[in-house]
């Protein structure tokens, strides 16, 4: 405190010295908002750091034919084209824990919104078996055990969704298990909207 | 006192351990490369693996595919061999992974709007410095005191005076 002898008589150096005082405070203030945010965000749900944006969102699903996958009927890219009406296609895997919990949410879902699962990287007997286990929520389902038609759809990890309007058009997608809020919130409206 | 032989044995023993060491990591390094995935082409090989090492794997997400041991980075790792051994260039391959993860998958990001700061920080941060150093430097360390009054010259006095 070597200058409050003369306070008065340097009034920019101290008007400078608290700026310099106040402007890391600032900084941290602005730095304790923005992670508020991304920390609420997190919490709604409406932020996922680990969420990937896949680029077929709003264009026409990729092409591919897959074989059928007991213990239901399959379908290839041309039959999603030529839909009228909504539907969830769904990539799981009988390996893939995460998967066996949204069994229930999807069997919950499956007279709202019809859903078309992709066994991926499975093989036919074990998908076949767990489906039939977890009572088959699925009305169509193609097995992809290479795995490269998920690359082509940007598939990073099962279970992963995607909502395919009228004409094939992929309207939605989220690389995370279908929760109850989500399907509340988000899919079902969506998916009444594509139904008009 | 340690006797010199213990530690002259201990120190043989870590160089024996550090030479060890050293000589496992280029085994380490190709731990996760089965040689069945690799081209035959060692030159072809050594563009598919430039090429992996700028792909993030989407399961572990800090991870290049070339060194993630993740399903989907040996499928990605496939498919980059399969388009290098058909002549595709490095950019058509990019943009292939691109049109199917986003830029999210390239672990270098391109320079657009969105990473623009992320990109000029560096020059930032330099120019903030040189600001900081050039103010500094140009202003003088301390101002010339004030005078003393005459009653802090008697204090002055009375303080320094001998005993």
């Amino acid at each position: 405190m070597s200058d409050t002898a003369a306070p008065s008589s340097r009034p920019a150096s101290t008007t400078r010295r608290r700026l310099l005082m106040a402007a890391p405070l600032v900084v941290a203030g602005a730095a304790g908002v923005g992670f508020w945010r991304m920390l609420s965000g997190m919490t709604q749900g409406s932020f996922d750091p680990h969420d990937i944006h896949v680029p077929v969102l709003d264009r026409p699903v990729p092409d591919f034919a897959l074989p059928n996958q007991a213990p239901s009927q399959g379908f290839a890219a041309a039959d999603l084209r030529a839909l009228t009406r909504p539907v969830l296609v769904n990539f799981f895997a009988s390996w893939c824990i995460p998967c066996v919990a949204e069994m229930p949410m999807l069997n919950a879902l499956k007279d709202r919104l019809p859903i078309w699962g992709i066994a991926y990287k499975d093989k036919p007997d074990n998908a076949a078996g767990f489906v039939r286990r977890a009572g088959n929520p699925y009305a169509r389902i193609a097995g992809d055990l290479p795995g490269l038609t998920a690359i082509d759809w940007g598939v990073s990890g099962v279970p992963e969704s995607f909502l395919i309007g009228p004409g094939g058009i992929i309207r939605w997608h989220t690389a995370a298990p279908l929760g109850e809020d989500t399907i509340r919130d988000t899919l079902l409206p969506l998916a009444a909207s594509l139904t008009r | 006192m340690t006797p010199p032989t213990v530690r002259r044995s201990f120190l043989a023993r870590t160089l024996f351990v550090l030479t060890v060491l050293a000589g496992l990591s280029p085994l380490a390094a190709a731990a996760v490369d089965d040689p069945s995935e690799m081209l035959p082409d060692p030159r072809q090989e050594a563009r598919a693996e430039a090429i992996g090492a700028q792909l993030r794997c989407l399961v572990c997400q800090n991870e290049s595919i070339e060194d993630s041991g993740a399903d989907l980075a040996r499928d990605l790792r496939h498919v980059v061999r399969d388009h290098v051994a058909k002549g595709e260039s490095d950019r058509q391959i990019m943009a292939w992974m691109v049109g199917r993860y986003g830029n999210f998958i390239r672990l270098r990001p391109p320079l657009t709007a969105g990473t623009l700061l992320l990109w000029i920080m560096p020059l930032l941060a330099l120019l903030v410095g040189a600001g900081a150093a050039f103010l500094s430097f140009r202003r003088p360390r301390t101002a010339t005191p004030a005078p003393l009054t005459d009653a802090e010259r008697a204090r002055l006095s009375d303080l320094t005076r001998p005993h």
